[in-house]
C-alpha cells in the first residue's frame, strides 16, 4: 500500500492557489522579465522559509536588498561592541542576530567563548532588567535595528533615566530605511522594477515615507506583510501597477500599516534620537541614514561612556561587491570572494552574514544544483 | 546533610565523599552491583552483540519544566541505545559538581535518576564524583555511559535509509528546546510547555515486536532538532529526503514561542522523540502501533526518502513552495530580523 | 528587522501588560499604542506592542492562514495534536 504523501513532493504537481495563478497571469501580461526587491531581512527570511521563489515565474526575480540591520552593521561598530565586551565589570546585552556578525578579526560569539560577558536578550527591556539586577556592572545594550525597533530602545532609555538606572547605556547603531532606499535608487544604474517595502518599519513610519520613490523615481512600491500569502499578494499588486503603467505606494499589509504610521512611536524616536550619517556594510556611507542619542540622554550613550577604549581598525575587504549585489546589478557569482574566502561559516559581506541573505541563499541552492 | 552545600572536600575521596555516596547515591540508586562500590562493575550479557554509548549533559537551567538534568542524562543515554535497536541494561554515571552546589538539589537530581532507573529497569552500576572550585562549572555537569544488548533481527542504522522509505516522527517537535529556553534570563516567558524528556524504550519495543524487519533507521532528534536528525540520515545513507511542512506535528505554544523568538521548530531540540524510517508498506501499521502508546499518540508521517538529490533534505512548504533544510549553524538564537 | 507576532492583551498594569500569543505569555510595554485595553489584539516586537488590530484585521489574518492551509490537502498519518 503506497501512502499518498509520497506523491506530494513534485513542484509540477502542486495545486497552486488562485493568488499565485493571478501572479502568473499578470506577469504574462507584463511581457518582460522583472526584478522586485524586498528591503527587509524578515521578508528575506519569510521568502526563504516558504520557498516563495520556487513558486514564482522563472523570469520574475525577487532579490534581497540591504534590509537586515544586523548584516549591514559595519566592521567598526562590531569592533566597538567587541572592545566594550572586553572591559572589566561590563556586560554587553544584544539581540541574538548580532552574535555571529564578523568584526575585523573576531565576533561577539568568539569573544563570549573566550570569557567576554555577552548576554543574548529578546528585548531592550531585558537588558535594562539585567542592569537593575547587576548594579556593580555596566550593562551596554547594542542598539541595532530599523525604525521598528528604535521606539522600544528610545522608551527603554527614557525609562532608565526616569528610574535612575545609572549603569545602563546603549551603543547606538540604529539605521533608518527611507534614506537607504533613496541611496539605492540614486547610487547608479538600478535594475529594480518594484519594491516590497518593509512591513513593520512602515507600521512606525507610515507608507507616505516611500512616496518619493514612486513619484520622483517612478518605482512602484507596495508595503507587504510577512505571511507568505501577504508577499504573494504584494507581488500581485506590484504587477498590476506595472501592467497598468502606474507607480504609486500601496499598502498590502493594511491590517497593520497606515499612511501616517504610529505617531506616538515617531515622537519618542525624535525625543531620544537625532539623525546622523551612517556606514552600511557593503554599501558605504549613506548621509542621514543613522541615528545617534541626543545630548539630553548623554548619560546613557555608550559611545561617550566608552569613548577612550582601544578599538581595532576597520578594514573591509575591497573585493567585496555586496553593494552592487544589494542594488541588484551583480549576482554572487560575479564576486571573486563568493564561496572561496566568503562562506556562510566565514562571512565577509552583508549578503553572506545573514543566513538568508542573497549570497547565503545562492550558496545553499548552488549545492543543490551541484554547481 | 541535606541543608548543606558541596565543598571541595566532597570530591577529595575521604570521609565526606563516602558519606555523600552512602547518603545520596546508594540511598537513591542502590543495587547489588553498585553497592559493591568496586573500581569497576562486573556484568555479564547473554549476547555478544552490544551497543555502547556516552553522552555529557551541560543543560542550563538544571531544573526546567518537565524535568531536570538527572532525568535528562538517564533518558538521553537510554534513548541512544534504543535508537541502535538495543535493550538498555547498565549505565555509568560521572558527576562534576561545582563547589557550593546545594545538596538538597543534588538529592532531587538523584531522585530523578532513580525514578528513570525504576521505570525502565536500567541500573546505574558504576560512577564517579568530582568537585571543582566555584566558578569552574555551571553547578553540575554529568557524563553518562550506557551499555545495551542488540535485539535479534535488528538492522536499523543511520546509513540504512532506502528510496521509497517513509519518514515518521513519533510526536510533537521542539517541546524540549522551547521549555528550556523559556527559563533563561533575558528570554523568559510563561507557558504551560514542558520538556518532552522521556525514555523511548517501551515505545520502540512495541514497534520492534511487530515490525523489526521493516525499520531501517531510528534516530533521536536532540541537538539541532529534526533538521539535524534528518540531514544526518540523508548524508549517512546517501539518499534524498523530502519533508512536508504541513505534516509536522507542532504544539500551538511551541509555534507561538518560535514566532516570538524567530526560531525554526525544525531546529529545536527534542528529548523524547524519535525519527523512524521504515518501508512504505509498514508505515500505516507503524503509525497505528506508535499511537497506542502515550509517548507516540501524535506520531505522524512527515516525509519520504527519494533517489534524487542524495545527501540533501528538501521541505515542501505549507504554501506549496520548496526549500532546502540544512543542519542548523549551531545555537538557535532569538532574532529581531 | 521586523519580527513581530500577533498577541492578545490579557492584563494591564500602567505602561506594561501581559500578552498571550498562542499560549505563550510575556510582559510587554504598551505605551506606544493608543488607549490599550484588556482583550485588545496587538502585534509585538522585541517586548513592545507597536500596533493594534481590529476584529476585522484579526479576521483578515485568519483568512490568510486558512488560504495557505487550503493549498495542501491532508495526508495519511494525519492525526490530532495540540
Amino acid at each position: 500500500m503506497k501512502c499518498a504523501v509520497l506523491n506530494l513532493a513534485r513542484q509540477d504537481m502542486v495545486r497552486m492557489n488562485k493568488r499565485i495563478e493571478q501572479v502568473y497571469a499578470l506577469f504574462a501580461e507584463a511581457k518582460q522579465p522583472l526584478k522586485f526587491m524586498e528591503v527587509c531581512g524578515t521578508h528575506t527570511m519569510a521568502a526563504f522559509r516558504s520557498g516563495l521563489r520556487s513558486l514564482l515565474p522563472e523570469r520574475l526575480s525577487l532579490i534581497s536588498g540591504p534590509g537586515c540591520p544586523v548584516c549591514v552593521t559595519a566592521n567598526d561598530s562590531i569592533n566597538k561592541a567587541i572592545a566594550i565586551a572586553g572591559c572589566p565589570d561590563t556586560i554587553v546585552a544584544t539581540f541574538g542576530d548580532m552574535i555571529k556578525v564578523p568584526g575585523s578579526t573576531t565576533s561577539l560569539e568568539r569573544v563570549r567563548a573566550q570569557g567576554g560577558h555577552v548576554h543574548v536578550v529578546y528585548s531592550p527591556l531585558d537588558a535594562l532588567d539585567l542592569a537593575r539586577k547587576n548594579p556593580d556592572k555596566r550593562v551596554v545594550f547594542l542598539g541595532v535595528g530599523f525604525e521598528t525597533t528604535v521606539p522600544g530602545v528610545a522608551w527603554t532609555i527614557k525609562n532608565s533615566a526616569e528610574t535612575g538606572v545609572a549603569n545602563f547605556s546603549v551603543l547606538c547603531m540604529h539605521k533608518t530605511m527611507p534614506a537607504a532606499m533613496a541611496a539605492l535608487v540614486s547610487a547608479g544604474p538600478i535594475d529594480i522594477n518594484g519594491f516590497l517595502c518593509p512591513g513593520h518599519v512602515s507600521v512606525v513610519i507610515g507608507s507616505n515615507a516611500y512616496a518619493f520613490l514612486a513619484e520622483k523615481h517612478k518605482v512602484p512600491c507596495v508595503v507587504a506583510g510577512f505571511e507568505p500569502m501577504d508577499m504573494v499578494g504584494a507581488i500581485e499588486m506590484l504587477l498590476r501597477q506595472i501592467v497598468e503603467g502606474r507607480s504609486s505606494v500601496e499598502i498590502e499589509y493594511s491590517r497593520s500599516v497606515t499612511p501616517e504610521g504610529n505617531l506616538a512611536a515617531q515622537r519618542i524616536i525624535q525625543e531620544v534620537f537625532e539623525p546622523c550619517d551612517a556606514m552600511w556594510r557593503g554599501v558605504g556611507r549613506i548621509p542621514g541614514s543613522g541615528l545617534k542619542i541626543r545630548r539630553e540622554y548623554a548619560a546613557f550613550d555608550a559611545e561617550l561612556i566608552f569613548s577612550d577604549i582601544a578599538i581595532e581598525s576597520d578594514d573591509e575587504n575591497p573585493a567585496c561587491i555586496c553593494g552592487k549585489i544589494l542594488r541588484g546589478v551583480k549576482t554572487p557569482y560575479d564576486c571573486a570572494l563568493f564561496a572561496r574566502q566568503c562562506t556562510p561559516s566565514e562571512p565577509v559581506g552583508a549578503c553572506m552574514v545573514s543566513s538568508e541573505g542573497t549570497c547565503a541563499a545562492y550558496y545553499a541552492y548552488a549545492k543543490k544544483r551541484g554547481a | 546533610m541535606k541543608n548543606d552545600i558541596i565543598t571541595l572536600a566532597h570530591g577529595g575521596g575521604g570521609i565526606r565523599t563516602r558519606n555523600l555516596i552512602k547518603e545520596l547515591v546508594l540511598a537513591h540508586l542502590g543495587n547489588p552491583i553498585l553497592n559493591q562500590l568496586d573500581d569497576s562493575a562486573v556484568v555479564s550479557f547473554e549476547s555478544p552483540d552490544l551497543a555502547f554509548t556516552t553522552d555529557s549533559y551541560v543543560v542550563n537551567p538544571l531544573f526546567f519544566p518537565g524535568g531536570d538534568i538527572g532525568k535528562l542524562c538517564m533518558c538521553g543515554t537510554i534513548n541512544d541505545l534504543v535508537m541502535q535497536g538495543a535493550i538498555p541494561k547498565y549505565i555509568g554515571l560521572g558527576l562534576i559538581i561545582e563547589e557550593g552546589f546545594a545538596i538538597a538539589d543534588l538529592d532531587k537530581i538523584f531522585g530523578s535518576i532513580a525514578a528513570v532507573s525504576r521505570e525502565t529497569g536500567v541500573l546505574v552500576v558504576t560512577g564517579d564524583t568530582k568537585v571543582v572550585e566555584k566558578g569552574r562549572g555551571n553547578g553540575l555537569y554529568i557524563n553518562t555511559s550506557g551499555i545495551g544488548v542488540r535485539r535479534p533481527g535488528v538492522s536499523a542504522g543511520i546509513s540504512n535509509a532506502k528510496p521509497g522509505n517513509v519518514v515518521i516522527v513519533t510526536g510533537t517537535i521542539g517541546d524540549h528546546g522551547i521549555a528550556v529556553i523559556g527559563k533563561r534570563q533575558g528570554l523568559s516567558f510563561e507557558s504551560d510547555l514542558e520538556s518532552d524528556v522521556a525514555s523511548l524504550d517501551s515505545l520502540i519495543s512495541l514497534l520492534f515486536n511487530e515490525l523489526v524487519a521493516s525499520i531501517n533507521v531510528l534516530h533521536d532528534p536532540t541537538r539541532g532538532g529534526v533538521a539535524a536528525g534528518v540531514c544526518d540520515i540523508a548524508e549517512s545513507s546517501n539518499v534524498g529526503i523530502e519533508l512536508v511542512e504541513s505534516h509536522l506535528p507542532i504544539k500551538k505554544a511551541v509555534k507561538g514561542a518560535c514566532g516570538l523568538l524567530g526560531f525554526d521548530p525544525l531546529n529545536v531540540a527534542n528529548e523524547g522523540k524519535a525519527i523512524v524510517v521504515c518501508s512504505a508498506d509498514a508505515a500505516e501499521r507503524a503509525i497505528s502501533i506508535l499511537r497506542t502508546h502515550t509517548l507516540g499518540k501524535n506520531a505522524r508521517i512527515i516525509g519520504s526518502v527519494v533517489p534524487d538529490h542524495p545527501g540533501m533534505v528538501l521541505l515542501k512548504t505549507a504554501m506549496g513552495g520548496e526549500r532546502i533544510v540544512e543542519v542548523p549553524a549551531g545555537e538557535e538564537l532569538p532574532r529581531i530580523c | 528587522m521586523c519580527l513581530a507576532v500577533p498577541a492578545k492583551i490579557v492584563s494591564i498594569d500602567g505602561e506594561k501588560a501581559i500578552i498571550d500569543t498562542e499560549g505563550i505569555r510575556r510582559e510587554v510595554v504598551v505605551s506606544l499604542i493608543p488607549d490599550p485595553k484588556v482583550g485588545d489584539h496587538v502585534i509585538v516586537h522585541a517586548g513592545f506592542a507597536i500596533q493594534k488590530w481590529s476584529e476585522a484585521d484579526v479576521a483578515e489574518f485568519n483568512g490568510l492562514m486558512d488560504e495557505m492551509r487550503s493549498v495542501e490537502p491532508g495526508a495519511p498519518g494525519h492525526g490530532p495534536h495540540e
